[in-house]
């Protein structure tokens, strides 16, 4: 007795029986991700690459560097969340009538949670802050962020989160409750296992992350724009971005509030979302969806910046509309914010309401169409070349006025008390995210592949990888759509109906297809690397473009320009090419640019210590890390040594490489 | 104005780069102020949350204590007063630092200190005599939203009373210089919010609790 109660404080509710030795398939897995773990880390030591990767990548403060490591977690990130849902098409395809799967029920549920915290917080989050770390910049001139080591701190922070959900993998639980992890479900009486606080820590750790690095891009955008780019005189892309990141900055905190809440409920044994003492779950529905519709929108809007910026480069136009543009997204920023209610209609707030919620919703398609429009007045009677990421707006625009479609039909009160809950909703926003961000980051990704490392992406491989999400999508899609009408609810495990079977075989094939445009896009990616000197561009402008990020040379200089572009016109660099620019070739100047640090890896550490500690009460550990975690920040601060000046000679020699002819 | 007469230049033979000091990117100063006041905005979307939650269940008693029985204003006054003038010392501090005299400054930051212990003391005292009283935040959700709002404040004054101790150290080991200025016009910033905040839970939670 007195030896457990030694155990239980040195490992809190720690113990051999959480690590599931039990189930073969994460005991696969578990061994899978160790091998390939131990794979890479022998390959770092044998290249002797650590020094470099700590020196040049991980402590670096570079947005360029940071958007790519934002970009490869996602990468990572988009394989465990369709591993997740392969495992769940398998499920549905044969789980009917007396035939029981192969998944449990407690491991099916972690897995529709694990995919959707994962695909949303882990895939779709970091590849679009990636993309706008990478890109934003040096569309407006300007040679990094307003807060660099903030930049480094936000992903890391990121990476710890998403670390928290892998361990939840192999050591413990992770939520049963929805990609939301809603109460009741994760309260305490009812989820007394690790899996809600996995959850819980992971998001508060990544949340964080989110919400700092929202507040450097909007200051970012708004002080550092280079001399002449007028707000009106902005890319498309950037005001995405701006919009996008205002959003988060005015939603994080309130999930950051609902989630602290139900923290206190599971820790402290308050009662804000039980069912007695006065607490109110319905209450964390709203919050939690208070952040969650504009969510959509923080994702979406940069996907419609990329679109844009993509259709008027490869229409050789200027963007058709360029300030109806800029109005509809702000417009759709402050309406994503009235809209929310609209997730629980059948919570019975009444009729006038749900009327209000409802007409709010139908009002967003309104400017969500005036996009549409534009997108295809700026392809009329342009000359259009059909490359890749051209490829990839056409996808969009026919996939995404459909996921539209349904959504407006979704917004209906009587026609959403039908729906509420059936794979009807849950085709529907795929139906919009697949549609319209994932298609919208394969497209950014394509099109800025060659700026971020100075040769395209393989076209060839690219193509399969086009069609395979493509024609994938429709085929795993449509027939959710076909049983969610006919009444099928979202979250099942098990089916009576074996007529229904048909359907969901189907939609297995079409997720095998979409795994095949995965695994080609991974390949793409592979073999482009191979063929780096025939795809290598060296003009630094492969696409003809339009925009500032295009003037410099690929890859872009540590410090973007050596001199700060002037800007006169919307598309400064396809006025600048009009009208003639010569660079100067001399008279380089020093630049003042940012230290780095591996503050930002130290204090994320130490937050996933806090993080892991406290998810199994391990208290000593849990106050052991938070106080390392505060006299760390604060001994930061004391260091007041943070930037340097890249001297002019070394400008003029980096200069002088870059465009002496032969250069790469 | 830079901008003013750059539109106002011909078109014909624009000059596309900056071939001067670039003044443009060092004066990014401004740039943590205005990254600050967001942040602080942020800061306060939690407590509208944690104030909206509040406003939801400040009713539910569940057949425990009500705001009436477990207020006591005379003290909460006096905690209010104890802020209040913390606002006014820090600012007399930064007049102090806008003259240049140090020692002038950390007086007045000291002074700022001890009236937020003195806050952070009687809320201490408050919560402990609740509790005592069995008006604990496990009793009713009124309860829980009560000590999660006021405590996330306290929580928020303590680490201003971290960082003015910090700020205090920076300051005695490089004086006035002006990162040192930036971050103290951050904490201000950040100490006045505080005050802005405290304001609206004094007049919701308790003013408008005792009345009802």
């Amino acid at each position: 007795m007195h030896e457990q109660t030694f155990w239980t404080m040195l490992f809190g509710r720690l113990s051999w029986e959480s690590i599931p030795l039990h189930e073969p398939i994460l005991l696969g897995t578990f061994i899978v991700v160790v091998l390939l773990g131990l794979g890479i880390l022998a390959a770092v030591t044998r290249y002797r690459l650590w020094g470099w990767l700590w020196h040049e990548w991980l402590t670096s403060v570079d947005h360029k560097k940071i958007g790519i490591m934002y970009m490869i977690l996602g990468i990572i990130m988009l394989l465990r969340g369709f591993a997740d849902a392969l495992m769940m098409r398998a499920q549905q395809a044969i789980a009917f009538g007396g035939a029981e799967g192969y998944l449990p029920a407690h491991h099916y549920d972690q897995i529709f949670t694990a995919h959707g915290t994962i695909m949303i917080f882990f895939v779709a989050i970091p590849l679009i802050v990636g993309l706008v770390n990478f890109v934003m910049p040096l569309q407006i001139g300007a040679r990094d962020v307003a807060f660099p080591f903030l930049n480094n701190l936000s992903f890391w922070l990121t990476v710890a989160g998403a670390v928290l959900v892998m361990i939840s993998l192999f050591v413990g639980e992770f939520s049963r409750g929805g990609w939301l992890n809603y109460v009741p479900v994760a309260n305490i009486q009812n989820s007394p296992d690790t899996g809600p606080d996995y959850y819980l820590w992971a998001l508060q750790i990544a949340g964080v992350g989110t919400t700092l690095s929202a507040i450097n891009m909007v200051t970012t955008i708004i002080k550092m724009r280079a001399p002449g780019m007028t707000m009106m005189k902005m890319p498309v892309f950037c005001w995405t971005a701006l919009c996008s990141n205002v959003l988060a900055i005015a939603i994080f905190p309130v999930l950051t509030g609902a989630f602290a809440l139900l923290m206190l409920d599971r820790y402290v044994g308050m009662n804000f979302f039980t069912n007695d003492l006065g607490g109110n779950p319905m209450m964390y529905w709203n919050l939690v969806w208070i952040w969650g519709h504009p969510e959509v929108y923080v994702l979406v809007l940069p996907a419609f910046g990329i679109f844009s910026e993509i259709t008027s480069t490869f229409s050789g136009k200027r963007l058709f509309g360029y300030s109806s543009m800029v109005y509809a997204t702000v417009v759709i920023t402050i309406l994503s914010y009235l809209v929310w209610l609209h997730h629980f209609f059948t919570m019975g707030s009444g009729a006038s309401v749900n009327s209000f919620f409802g007409i709010a919703t139908m009002v967003i398609s309104i400017p969500t169409g005036a996009k549409i429009f534009n997108w295809l007045f700026t392809m009329y009677r342009g000359r259009i070349r059909f490359e890749l990421p051209m490829m990839w707006v056409v996808a969009f625009m026919l996939t995404f006025v459909v996921g539209g479609m349904t959504g407006v039909l979704l917004a209906v009160p009587p026609a959403d008390f039908v729906l509420h809950n059936s794979l009807f909703l849950v085709a529907h926003f795929h139906n919009v995210i697949i549609g319209g961000v994932v298609f919208g980051l394969f497209a950014g990704m394509v099109y800025w592949f060659p700026k971020a490392f100075g040769f395209k992406l393989d076209p060839f491989w690219g193509k399969i990888s086009f069609w395979g999400w493509v024609i994938g999508y429709w085929v795993a899609w449509t027939p959710i759509y076909v049983v969610g009408l006919m009444g099928t609810t979202r979250r099942v495990r098990h089916f009576d109906d074996p007529s229904l079977q048909i359907w969901f075989v189907i939609a297995g094939i079409g997720a095998l297809i979409i795994l095949v445009g995965i695994l080609a896009f991974v390949i793409q990616i592979a073999v482009s690397i191979r063929n780096r000197e025939a795809l290598r561009d060296t003009t630094g402008d492969p696409w003809d473009g339009r925009t500032l990020e295009w003037s410099t040379t690929s890859p872009p200089p540590p410090y973007n320009f050596a001199f700060t572009p002037r800007v006169h016109d919307l598309d400064a660099w396809y006025d600048m090419k009009a009208l003639g620019h010569a660079p100067p070739a001399e008279g380089f100047r020093p630049i003042h640019m940012p230290r780095n640090t591996g503050a930002g890896v130290i204090i994320s550490a130490l937050a996933l210590v806090l993080g892991f500690a406290m998810i199994w009460y391990i208290w000593w550990l849990a106050a052991l890390s938070f106080v390392a975690l505060l006299v760390y920040s604060i001994a930061h601060t004391f260091n007041y040594d943070r930037d340097y000046y890249v001297p002019a000679e070394e400008v003029a020699r980096i200069e002088g490489a870059r465009t002496a002819p032969g250069a790469a | 104005m830079a901008r003013e007469t750059l539109e106002a230049a011909p078109a014909v033979n624009p000059t596309y780069y900056l071939v001067e000091e670039d003044e443009h990117h060092a004066a990014s100063g401004g740039g943590t102020l205005l990254g600050f006041w967001i942040y602080l905005m942020s800061d306060a979307l939690i407590f509208a949350t944690l104030f909206a939650t509040y406003g939801v269940v400040s009713g539910n008693f569940a057949g425990g204590p009500s705001p009436r029985e477990i207020f006591e204003l005379p003290l909460v006054a006096l905690n209010t007063a104890m802020l209040l003038f913390s606002s006014i010392t820090f600012g007399m501090g930064m007049i102090d630092m806008e003259s240049g005299r140090t020692r002038a400054t950390l007086g007045w930051l000291a002074v700022t200190a001890l009236f937020g212990f003195a806050f952070i003391s009687i809320e201490l005292y408050e919560f402990a005599s609740l509790i005592a009283e069995g008006a604990t935040p496990q009793r009713s959700a009124f309860l829980s939203g009560f000590f999660t709002l006021v405590g996330t404040h306290g929580l928020h004054v303590t680490f201003g009373l971290i960082w003015i101790a910090v700020m205090m150290v920076q300051i005695g080991q490089r004086g006035l210089i002006p990162e040192n200025r930036r971050r103290l016009i951050c904490l201000g910033m950040f100490w006045h919010l505080l005050d802005v905040v405290w304001i609206g839970v004094f007049t919701f939670v308790y003013l408008l609790g005792v009345l009802r």
